[in-house]
């Protein structure tokens, strides 16, 4: 009798859901502005607050935008990782941005100071609302944009050694060896 | 411990340590509508920090951070709807305690009122068979009868023990 | 060396679960009376390895032995002695131990209170219940050990989380446990009559008073949840739509479908495939619950610490019970016989309507709970489904529940007459429709409509109750002497349906009805909310036994008299540097008046949330009720003179079947 039968099948389906289930974490959103442009910001630079940095200023190279603040402590475990990929970085590929979210500027400078500063330059978003129009919800976060400022990768959370090798470093040439 | 459970610290410490120096300072309206407007909509938006949470019962900073931008849009006189597409625009449509209609959540939202349906179809059904069929309480088969005998033997041997 | 002891204790117990389990089926199966017999003694040994081993973690926790890794994570020096001993629950490998623990309480009572029983039923009965504790006592040992060691052994651990510091959580998870798993019982039941390929009215009877006990224990510990989220986290809710509460709440749904159509199987030989069904269900969605706390698969507030690994593990226990178990009544189930016949409207269709309602909404809240996770599987993006959907989706099912509690408890068993049932119950209809439209309108102003709907509703329920009640004491000339036969079942529900009519009113009233204020203090300010003036006294440090706080006195006063002092507390706790709310509440039974301190603004002022939530008690109030007619229920005398009865309906059934 099939319908003796239909509260296993129901069953057996709910497992298979589950398999997919453990398999994912449901801590990751995805961001919605992937593959759509950059939004756009114009801030105060951490070192010097009368010179700002525009998103113009990133493009027509790909560049990685580093959410951080001093207060975070996954920041300081991620910061270590960054500062050895730069100093490696002999072709001078990677465009690495900070974005300084919701810092004071004596701490955050004090940070950059004892850690070592691995980024062109950070961008100081002490209100922290360019942090919401990057949907930052969890810092350190991390960003790709191509060379048209489109952003083409999003990194929640710190990022570790092997991620950084085998996902984030080969997105970055094979952006830079796209034509525009 | 496990991968899991690092990749939650940052979460974790985002919360605590930002809390401590946390802005707080209650919201005023001059207007009534606004303000259910406001607080309709803090509570149906659910913070991303601490993820179990809505807008209005989380004390997070980010939590914080939205409901500000939420009242400066609702004083500024945008509608609901814009101000939602605003957050959906930055967070997706996680951000929604309540699912919008559309094609993927359409089975959960008439999902129920099916189900609810084709139940109770089924169970008439069942029941209307079950009681014009020309039906009598059946006799035992033999096993039942075997079965009942040894009950018996059974209950009426304890019986007898503890007498 | 005390730890060792506890480890080999629950190596010990898994032993004897895996005896327990083999040598009784087997028994059973070929008549081996020694075999069946050994299920008792093996059971109780088993009870009694597990509390040792809980004894022994407890041990190590009063003596603050932070060489045991569990009670490093979970412990601390300072932590007081009471809640050193309930942080033995406080997170995943001593919940476990507590699970696996209540699990046997449940089956050393089954052993002790089964003289009704037949020996092979029991055996599989008790093997059933062995077989689940196998399963948990091997998750336990290869996954969550709560005796693994921690070297170098820490100064001081890491302490409780401050949120489980409370009275709340050294009666919450006990409570919910004894229900979730005490629906083994009525599971292992079902198992056991499908095994023996014959199901009959005795196995309801059998099965009943456990399942309804079981169902109050979880009534009660989702009541007890939900009291504690309300007074601990700060913001006034109680029920919050989480997966970890939908989780309780799945199986508290089946469990009372399942009573009720326990009861119909044990009255009337009716719907046995379904009450089988159901039985089997109930401890599904317990399992299930386990799983979605424990595996990570859903975000929660209160979730424990989770792991793939543990999710794998559980995932292959709940495929193997719930997928083994519904394989065999896919095999067995075909052949039961259909009993007693019944009529379209008979109390018989009400009580399956009824059930398959509560199957519904229960399907409803596992589609919420887990659609995010079907969307993500599908590759349809992220999203979430929270208390607007739940909202939305529950009250219009729920609804006819509560019109169908009405008409099943005056519609007679087997056959009835529409208009005589409609002649009964319409003067009841329209009372409930006056008693809500009037005291809507004298009371409210807003959400009129619903309000009412929840009054009527609620009125309706407890005034079809009092009618049935009414009807047994009709016609009998010594009122008191009718009263004392009428049995204590009958009683119990009467008492539990007036109890979810009091639910009704508490959740009606405080969802529509509380408001909230949030407002700026200073020392001396006053602010007029919902017909009180709250004045804030004063602001003062007070110091824990493990934490600071910063006090807030604030003085209620209505109509120039002071009626009470509300204390609201901002608490550091010292060893996690954890800020937590601690919310002062004057509770009535009308009203609760809550006050919650936020943060420190500029120039000495604080943020305070006022809340005035009138009714909310009822919520609970109905609970206790409920829980109270469970307990009335499952302690009928018919169920405490089995042996006698038992009897009697045999040889009545001879008697009509030959």
């Amino acid at each position: 009798m099939i319908r003796y039968l239909l509260p296993l099948a129901f069953f057996i389906g709910l497992v298979v859901l589950f398999i997919f289930g453990l398999r994912n974490d449901p801590r990751k959103i995805p961001s919605p502005l992937i593959d759509k442009p950059a939004p756009v910001f114009n801030l105060p630079t951490l070192h010097a607050p009368e010179i700002t940095i525009h998103l113009k200023d990133l493009k027509g190279k790909v560049s990685l935008i580093n959410v951080w603040a001093s207060w975070c402590a996954a920041c300081r475990t991620e910061h270590p990782l960054l500062v050895d990929a730069v100093a490696k970085d002999k072709n001078l590929n990677l465009h690495l941005y900070g974005l300084n979210y919701k810092d004071k500027r004596a701490d955050a400078l004090q940070w950059l100071n004892q850690l070592g500063n691995p980024y062109i330059e950070s961008a100081f978003d002490e209100s922290g609302s360019i942090g919401i129009d990057y949907g930052v919800y969890g810092v350190p976060e991390t960003f790709i944009l191509d060379k048209d400022g489109i952003i083409r990768y999003k990194h929640i959370g710190p990022i570790d050694k092997q991620q950084l090798d085998t996902i984030i470093l080969p997105l970055v040439k094979k952006l830079e060896a796209q034509q525009r | 411990m496990s991968a899991l459970f690092r990749l939650t610290l940052p979460f974790v410490f985002f919360l605590i340590v930002n809390n401590v120096c946390a802005y707080d300072e209650p919201v005023k309206f001059n207007n009534i509508e606004h303000e259910e407007r406001y607080q309709a909509l803090i509570e149906e938006i659910r913070c991303l920090v601490c993820q179990n949470q809505s807008l209005a019962d989380s004390n997070a900073d980010l939590a914080q951070d939205l409901r500000k931008e939420v009242y400066d849009m609702i004083v500024a006189g945008k509608q609901d709807e814009q101000i939602i597409t605003f957050l959906v625009e930055r967070y997706g449509d996680f951000v929604m305690y309540r699912p919008p209609l559309k094609e993927n959540t359409w089975l959960l939202w008439f999902g129920p009122f099916l189900l609810l349906s084709l139940a109770l179809i089924i169970a008439i059904i069942v029941i209307r068979k079950q009681s014009s069929s020309d039906y009598t309480e059946p006799d035992m088969d033999d096993n039942q009868k075997q079965r009942l005998a040894e009950l018996l033997n059974e209950e009426l041997g304890k019986g007898k023990d503890k007498e | 060396m005390i730890p060792e002891l506890g480890h080999f204790a629950l190596i010990m117990a898994l032993v004897m679960a895996i005896t327990q389990s083999i040598f009784p089926l087997i028994g059973a199966a070929n008549g081996n009376q020694a075999w069946m017999a050994l299920a008792k003694p093996v059971a109780r040994l088993q009870f009694l390895f597990v509390s040792i081993a809980l004894a022994i973690l407890s041990y190590s926790f009063l003596t603050n032995d932070f060489s045991v890794a569990y009670v490093a994570h979970n412990s601390n020096s300072l932590l007081p002695a009471i809640y050193r001993f309930s942080a033995v629950w406080g997170s995943h490998e001593g919940s476990l131990l507590l699970w696996v623990f209540i699990l046997s309480l449940w089956t050393i009572a089954v052993t002790f209170f089964s003289r009704g029983l037949p020996n092979y039923f029991l055996a599989r009965v008790i093997a059933v219940m062995g077989l689940v504790s196998v399963g948990f006592l091997l998750f336990m040992l290869f996954t969550s050990n709560p005796f693994d060691r921690l070297f170098p052994t820490p100064a001081d651990g890491g302490d409780l989380n401050p949120l489980l510091q409370d009275f709340g959580l050294i009666i919450h998870p006990p409570m919910l446990y004894m229900g979730y798993v005490g629906f083994s019982v009525a599971f292992a039941f079902a198992i056991a009559a499908l095994l023996g390929g014959k199901l009959d009215v005795s196995w309801a009877k059998w099965s009943r008073p456990w399942t309804t006990l079981a169902w109050m224990f979880l009534t009660l510990g989702i009541a007890l949840g939900s009291w504690w989220a309300y007074y601990e986290l700060g913001w006034g809710g109680w029920w919050f739509w989480d997966p970890v509460e939908n989780a309780s709440f799945m199986p508290w749904l089946i469990g009372t479908a399942l009573i009720h159509s326990l009861a119909a199987t044990e009255k009337r030989d009716v719907f046995k495939n379904w009450t089988i069904l159901l039985a089997i269900c109930a401890f599904a969605l317990s399992l299930l619950g386990t799983f979605l706390v424990r595996s990570g698969v859903l975000t929660s507030v209160h979730a424990f610490a989770t792991d793939p690994e543990r999710g794998v593990f559980i995932l292959i226990l709940l495929s193997f019970f719930v997928g083994g178990s519904l394989l065999l009544y896919a095999i067995r189930a075909p052949s039961t016989k259909s009993g007693g016949q019944f009529k379209l409207f008979s109390r018989e269709t009400f009580l399956l309507f009824n059930s398959v309602l509560l199957l519904v909404v229960m399907s409803t809240v596992l589609l919420g709970t887990l659609y995010p996770l079907i969307v993500d599987a599908l590759g349809k993006g992220k999203l979430s489904v929270g208390a607007p959907y739940f909202n939305a989706v529950f009250i219009p099912l729920m609804t006819p529940v509560a019109v169908l509690i009405g008409i099943g408890a005056i519609v007679r068993w087997k056959q009835d007459d529409a208009s005589r049932v409609w002649q009964q119950l319409r003067l009841l209809l329209f009372a409930s429709i006056f008693i809500g439209v009037t005291a809507g309108f004298m009371f409210y102003e807003v959400h009129l409509f619903r309000t009412i709907a929840g009054i009527i509703a609620a009125s309706w329920v407890t005034l079809t109750s009092l009618a049935a009640f009414k009807a047994r004491l009709t016609n009998k000339k010594n009122k008191l002497a009718a009263l004392q036969i009428i049995p204590r079942s009958f009683y119990g529900m009467t008492l539990a349906h007036i109890g979810f009519a009091f639910c009704i009113i508490g959740i009606t009233i405080t969802s529509q009805h509380s408001v909230d204020l949030h407002e700026r203090m200073a020392i001396g300010d006053s602010v007029e909310f919902a017909g009180y003036k709250f004045v804030l006294d004063k602001m003062h440090v007070v110091s824990g036994e493990n934490y600071q706080a910063t006090e807030a006195v604030v003085n209620v006063f209505k109509n120039k008299r002071q009626i009470t002092t509300l204390r609201s507390q901002k608490r550091i706790y010292a060893v996690r540097n954890m800020p937590m709310t601690e919310a002062g509440i004057d509770s009535g039974l009308m009203r609760d008046l809550y006050i919650s301190l936020g943060e420190p603004l500029d120039d000495k002022a604080w943020s305070f949330r006022l809340y005035h939530k009138p009714f909310v008690r009822w919520i609970w109030l109905g609970a206790i009720f409920m829980s109270i007619g469970g307990m009335l229920a499952a302690t009928d005398r018919r169920y405490r003179l089995k042996v006698l009865k038992h009897k009697t309906t045999l040889s009545d059934k001879l008697a009509t079947s030959t």
